[in-house]
């Protein structure tokens, strides 16, 4: 093939978008509409992962001491449960500090509540928090502190604390949320294959005319081949070009909409850390499935 | 076969998947520059008779070569190329509807890969030759029928093939666009070029006196040097 025939083939490509007018809005739409559904998927799956990662990170081991340990005791405590190699940090949280944290939770509402406790009369215990590399060790990490306790003749643990039973239904949620999220972007991607081939499909089928015409005057599978190649290339990635600038605009305006409404509690993944790896992703695709679908949808009609 | 004819057939035949025998022991040759029409009723053979010749269908058995091509044993990526030297023309026009006159033409070019100018020169040239040169830029939509048939003819033309095919090529026409078309036929055999019409026109059969064919169930009952249409229909 020369130069100038490829030209013709690009040529000829563009050109057919536009002569076949309603099916190549057709096409496009719906990868449009395939890609959006994906796209929208995925920052949706993204998000959940954050948010479930955020939320183990959150997992952590609350130890109380109990009111009459000193404080070489509790420096002992303290780098025992710091040398376990499932910890990554240990604080310790003293009482007046608890304290404080325990009105801020309670917030404007509790703030009476606590009016009558001060720096002498503090019931609350100390606290040791124990932050860790892995939260699935939670539950393990916490029963081997327990046992602990028992090899310190005065017992300085009152009691370790890690929402038992909630870390345990939130591991499951989680895992949960991410096998799903994984299988509907798997299903929702041979989807919009099979909507988009179908619909190409339907655009060629009213073309085996016109391919049998290439034929009777002497084109080879090759010369008939190229444009459809090019056609469909051209339908994906308009279409994805379309899709992706939906979805980067959107996904920014929640973005901005987001960051006045939940503040510091829950962050969206950023639009920055994703955007080149989302817009690849889905121009990659978007290109693919044109591709594959003329081509493939024409092979059946070049076998005369 | 290294045939000196044009087209030649020896004892082909035909039989469909569906057990129908179009052709039975056909033999017949065509010289170059010859003008023959083939007549004979609906279903006795004669499409597929054309068909074979420009290889949309296989002999079941027996030989045909054109240009001295065996074309029953040709293989499928040189088909292609046999094609290139033989004209269709069709009862439908068979036009590309999306693109203008000079482009349908031009595509017959495109596809043998001829330079550009080239194309240009050429095209302009035959759509002069059957008289569309002011409506090169007219869709198929935009045209009457006798106009799609030539520029139909002009693409079937446009390489210099050295046989054309016309399967009741003015068909679809009134009585005096087809005097047309014939009259258009006649001048490119009269320039060197082959040609095999199948027909169903009496009138036409009659006054322009040609080679006649006749086939009847799959076999050829009649073959003359001008001879005549020789059906009522």
């Amino acid at each position: 093939m020369n130069f100038s025939t490829l030209l013709r083939h690009f040529r000829e490509g563009t050109k057919n978008v536009f002569r076949n007018g309603w099916m190549s809005v057709a096409s496009i739409t719906s990868i449009i509409v395939s890609l959006f559904i994906l796209g929208v998927f995925i920052l949706v799956v993204l998000n959940v992962n954050k948010f479930a990662d955020q939320a183990d990170s959150q997992v952590q081991i609350s130890v109380y001491l109990k009111l009459d340990v000193n404080e070489k005791a509790r420096e002992t405590l303290q780098n025992e449960i710091g040398m376990m190699p499932e910890v990554s940090k240990v604080t310790f949280i003293p009482k007046e500090q608890g304290l404080e944290e325990f009105r801020k939770k309670l917030g404007p509402d509790g703030k009476d509540l606590l009016d009558g406790y001060q720096k002498g009369d503090n019931p609350l215990p100390d606290k040791l928090k124990i932050e860790v590399k892995e939260p699935t060790t939670v539950p393990a990490l916490a029963a081997k502190i327990e046992q602990l306790n028992n090899s310190h003749a005065d017992k300085p643990i009152l009691k370790v604390n890690y929402g038992k039973g909630t870390v345990e239904t939130l591991f499951k949620i989680t895992k949960m949320i991410r096998n799903v999220g994984l299988i509907f972007v798997a299903g929702l991607g041979i989807m919009s294959m099979f909507l988009i081939s179908n619909t190409i499909r339907v655009t060629i089928l009213a073309r085996r005319r016109e391919i049998s015409i290439m034929k009777l005057v002497g084109a080879t599978n090759q010369f008939i081949r190229w444009p459809f190649f090019i056609e469909g290339a051209l339908i994906g990635l308009i279409g994805s070009l379309v899709t992706v600038g939906i979805i980067l605009f959107g996904y920014n305006q929640i973005e901005v909409w987001a960051g006045s409404r939940l503040g510091v509690m829950f962050k969206l993944v950023s639009l920055n850390d994703i955007w080149l790896l989302l817009s690849g992703l889905l121009v990659g695709l978007g290109l693919l499935i044109g591709i594959w679908g003329s081509t493939v949808s024409i092979r059946k009609f070049l076998k005369v | 076969m290294g045939s000196d004819f044009v087209i030649e057939m020896q004892d082909v035949w035909k039989t469909y998947p569906n057990g129908t025998h179009a052709l039975q022991g056909v033999t017949v040759k065509i010289d170059r520059n010859e003008f023959v029409y083939v007549v004979g009723p609906s279903g006795a053979g004669k499409s597929t008779f054309m068909k074979l010749i420009y290889r949309e269908e296989v002999p079941t058995k027996g030989q045909i070569s054109v240009n001295g091509f065996n074309i029953g044993k040709l293989k499928h990526r040189k088909i292609p190329y046999v094609r290139r030297n033989i004209g269709v023309i069709f009862q439908d026009f068979r036009l590309l509807p999306k693109l203008t006159a000079y482009e349908n033409v031009a595509f017959a070019m495109e596809v043998i890969e001829a330079p550009k100018r080239l194309i240009k020169k050429r095209v302009m040239e035959v759509l002069d030759l059957v008289g569309l040169k002011n409506k090169a830029n007219s869709e198929p939509s935009q045209l009457s029928g006798g106009e799609q048939q030539r520029v139909a003819i002009a693409r079937a033309i446009v390489n210099n093939p050295s046989v054309i095919i016309a399967d009741e090529p003015t068909g679809n026409l009134d009585p005096e666009t087809s005097w047309g078309i014939m009259q258009l036929l006649d001048e490119i055999n009269f320039r060197g070029t082959t040609i095999v019409m199948a027909t169903h026109n009496k009138d036409i059969v009659n006054t322009m006196r040609k080679r006649v064919i006749a086939i009847e169930q799959g076999n050829i009952v009649r073959d003359q040097v001008r001879g005549e249409y020789g059906y009522e229909f």
